[in-house]
């Protein structure tokens, strides 16, 4: 992961001491809440429903173990002993005082971390594979260009008064774990036919009121050009984006109106007058950059060690884990392991002060002090050697970060809904603690397969509804919770939105329209191993509609 | 309301002419627009300096060919979120190689100076007293840039290489001034 | 619970003013006295639109002490102290819905 040289801190301290500034001028009364707002929003500070919520920027989603046990001090010192972590990569508090913010900003800054740009109208955390660095099927680590660019747009001038928020996802995979369809700027990165590495830029994709698949409009994007055709979208988008309507700001209402072909061509000729100026970039810049990221030392170690295979075959426990949490890591010896922040019962996505702390004394012992965030809302321990898994397990299953129910029915992932948010109609948490205990059952899950349940509490999407194999919208009728049902939605490489299933459920019902739909699957599938997105994509989601709705 | 330009607080020498009164000979005049373009042959004769107020829902290239003979362009803010002008100033400075004032006029307030000054504005119609009185602290808030802009300062992509300060293992107590 | 930062001003049964407070965005609701009090049953009831905009603009007014204020529904109890009229504002006073994770549980 990157290390902060000399500049990135002296920024980042600079940042604390502006950050102070504002807010003893608003506490003093000389800013008003009009003049605060988006200054405290490009902080991270939001106003939510009980208190100010803080989100920390996780970049790319990867941390080290000393930024984790920072994040536990946080927890701990400021708030009230947890955090959530988001569909975005980042971390929240939902309990810090304004009067407090600027020493929170302060303990984070002497770990490296900050909360710029984590709201606001501005370029905001750039996310990237939870698995980069260690997948196996990535062309490059794309976390140096997300850190190149987080530092190109950190505090740019031209951008930070843009007519909307602005977020992009970046992957070198072709299996795509950050959802970078559904990005404002989605890059791939990949190998041309010359096999030279460059990226597949789309752009206008986004959830919400209106959403909307990213559409490409640069198949091959060369390295060289990676600053100046971003800067030339964002300006772009700057000058043209809407400013009447907040519901129609967004890059993708402007990709939509002018069409995708006629949007590539305002970008390319703004691009043409700046491609070959001071953005050009040169390749030592970004040796530069990729030299601060630390790589493993990896052992020469072999797959499959005896003190798993053994395990395996005397622990059943273990074993699922091993089958559900563990994958492949591109060195051999080596894997990933994903921490399961979805127990039965409890808020998804959520950690306590404790748990963090044991998290960072893992990542020390297990995985070279590294430690990722997934969009997903679960953790991952990216280099840890075989050999190690079966300890790691213990120490995971004694903290409750081992249920072996990653990517399956019971991984929700969902917003905060209105149990934090002032934004929300419905709430979303409840509705994800009853859903799993629904299916709390290990082989119920295991028989499902790979099933995602997104849970929206507002139309803003924070669950990303739009694209969960299931999808869970709360909607507010005459004063009470109601929920609308999607299937079919993925946010992969084969991004789609889902559909609707049918006329919405109230919130007694939700759980039981679930069942329901996981009944209807089971009847419907051809065999075993069909995945309920397949399934949907064969039969349609009439069949799932009639037993629904026939039923209720 | 307070007036800075060139890093000081100065008198604005620009008298504001509305569209339906005579343009005077005698001092540097701010026009609209509409009334800029309508007559700007007539505006290269002038002896005094000529400025125009450039609206930001409008693009800026329309008005290059006619940046020779003006002296000033002021860039509006409607509000402090909506940062149209900020592209606009920077293209001014960076595409077209305007070197007049570059103004910035509406919502004009202290914790966007920095921003502003990047971006090439060197004149700024501030909303309040206490705003302009801290100005040139604003300027000073980041030592440290991370992009190029209109300002020419050094972004840290390039002083990292002039400067030669990098290195995964550097001391965790430095920091530049 | 459509957010009420969308709500037009349409009373329809009694209502209080809410905001969070500026510098630890504690709920409070405006009081009698113009005063700001964390105890929903303290707060001033209005009851026609134009009293309850005359309570939202003082409280507007004092920006240097609450932020967000809007106008909210209250249930009256039989001693006429005000409860939480819907959900979001059940929530306001009573926290999220369910246990905290770690120590701080409901």
């Amino acid at each position: 992961m990157y290390t902060y040289d000399a500049f990135d801190r002296t920024l980042v301290n600079e940042r604390v001491a502006e950050f102070r500034d504002q807010v003893a001028r608003r506490l003093s009364g000389e800013l008003t809440e009009d003049e605060f707002k988006p200054l405290r929003l490009m902080n991270g500070v939001y106003l939510q429903l009980h208190a100010y919520m803080l989100r920390i920027a996780l970049p790319y989603g990867t941390l080290s173990s000393e930024q984790m046990r920072v994040l536990a001090h946080v927890a701990r010192r400021y708030d009230r002993g947890y955090g959530h972590f988001t569909t975005r990569q980042n971390i929240q508090f939902n309990w810090i005082k304004l009067s407090e913010m600027p020493d929170v900003l302060a303990d984070l800054a002497s770990a490296e971390l900050h909360a710029m740009q984590t709201s606001g109208n501005c370029v905001r955390n750039i996310t990237s594979d939870q698995w980069a660095g260690a997948a196996p099927d990535e062309v490059e680590d794309p976390r140096i260009w997300a850190e190149v660019l987080r530092q190109h747009s950190t505090l740019h001038p031209e951008f930070l008064f843009l007519p909307r928020k602005f977020k992009i996802a970046i992957t070198a995979s072709a299996h795509d774990r950050a959802a970078t369809k559904v990005h404002d700027i989605g890059l791939r990165l990949y190998r041309n036919e010359a096999g030279e590495a460059g990226f597949e830029v789309s752009v206008g994709g986004g959830l919400g009121r209106t959403p909307f698949i990213g559409k490409v409009i640069r198949p091959f994007l060369a390295k060289r050009d990676f600053l100046s055709y971003i800067e030339a979208i964002l300006r772009v988008y700057n000058q043209y984006g809407r400013r009447d309507n907040i519901y129609k700001a967004r890059i993708k209402i402007l990709v939509h109106e002018l069409g995708a072909e006629r949007f590539a061509q305002e970008v390319e000729a703004e691009w043409r007058t700046i491609k070959d100026g001071a953005l050009a970039l040169d390749p030592a810049v970004v040796a530069d950059v990729a030299a601060r990221f630390c790589y493993p030392r990896y052992q020469p170690l072999t797959d499959d060690p005896p003190e798993v295979a053994a395990l395996r075959r005397t622990d059943s426990r273990f074993a699922a884990w091993l089958a559900n949490s563990v994958a492949n890591h591109k060195v051999a010896g080596y894997a990933i392991v994903t921490l399961s922040l979805k127990p039965e019962g409890e808020p998804p996505g959520d950690a306590t002060a404790e748990q963090m702390d044991a998290v960072a004394d893992l990542a020390d012992r297990f995985s070279f002090s590294e430690i990722r965030v997934g969009h997903e809302q679960n953790l991952v321990l990216p280099h840890v050697a075989q050999r190690d898994l079966p300890e790691i397990w213990r120490a995971l299953d004694r903290n409750g970060l081992a249920t072996p129910n990653v990517g399956l029915v019971s991984d929700i992932i969902a917003c905060p809904g209105l149990d934090y948010c002032s934004l929300a109609n419905t709430r979303s948490i409840p509705v994800a603690q009853e859903l799993t205990r629904r299916f709390r059952n290990p082989d119920l899950a295991r028989d499902l397969g790979r099933l995602h349940i997104n849970i929206s509490g507002c139309i803003n999407a924070c669950g990303h509804h739009h694209v969960g194999h299931i999808g869970i919208l709360g909607v507010e009728k005459n004063g009470e919770e109601f929920y609308q049902i999607t299937l079919g939605g993925r946010a992969d490489e084969r991004a789609q939105l889902g559909e609707l299933l049918g006329p919405a459920v109230p919130y007694a019902q939700v759980a039981d329209v679930i069942e329901d739909i996981v009944a209807a699957y089971l009847e419907l599938r051809e065999r075993p191993d069909e995945l309920f997105i397949d399934t949907v994509a064969r039969v349609g989601i009439e069949p799932f509609k009639e037993r629904v709705y026939a039923v209720h | 309301m307070p007036f800075i330009k060139a890093g000081r607080r100065v008198e604005d020498s620009f008298v504001r002419v509305r569209d339906d009164a005579p343009i005077p000979d005698e001092f540097p005049t701010l026009v609209s627009a509409e009334r800029f373009l309508a007559a700007s042959d007539e505006f290269a004769d002038r002896g005094a300096p000529v400025g125009v107020i450039w609206p930001n829902n409008r693009n800026i290239s329309e008005l290059a060919p006619y940046l020779d003979r003006l002296a000033l362009v002021a860039l509006v803010f409607p509000t402090f979120r909506d940062g149209r002008a900020y592209s606009q100033a920077r293209l001014l400075r960076e595409r077209y190689g305007f070197r007049g004032e570059v103004r910035a006029t509406g919502e004009v307030l202290r914790d966007q100076f920095l921003f502003l000054a990047r971006a090439g504005f060197d004149a700024f119609e501030i909303k309040k007293e206490s705003d302009a009185a801290a100005f040139a602290a604003a300027l000073r808030r980041y030592s440290v840039v991370y992009q190029p802009a209109a300002d020419q300062r050094a972004s840290a992509f390039r002083r990292r290489f002039t400067e030669g300060v990098q290195h995964s293992d550097s001391t965790r107590t430095e920091t530049v001034a | 619970m459509t957010s009420p930062l969308q709500q037009k001003l349409k009373i329809t049964g009694p209502v209080v003013i809410t905001a969070n407070r500026l510098a630890d965005g504690v709920v409070v609701y405006r009081g009698a006295r113009d005063d700001w009090t964390t105890q929903i049953g303290e707060a001033a009831v209005a009851t026609t639109a134009p009293a309850a905009s005359e309570l939202l603009a003082a409280a507007v007014a004092e920006d240097v002490l609450v932020v967000g204020p809007y106008v909210a529904p209250v249930a009256l109890d039989p001693n006429g102290r005000s409860q939480p009229g819907n959900l979001r504002e059940r929530i306001r006073v009573d926290g999220p819905t369910f246990d905290l994770p770690g120590h701080f549980g409901s």
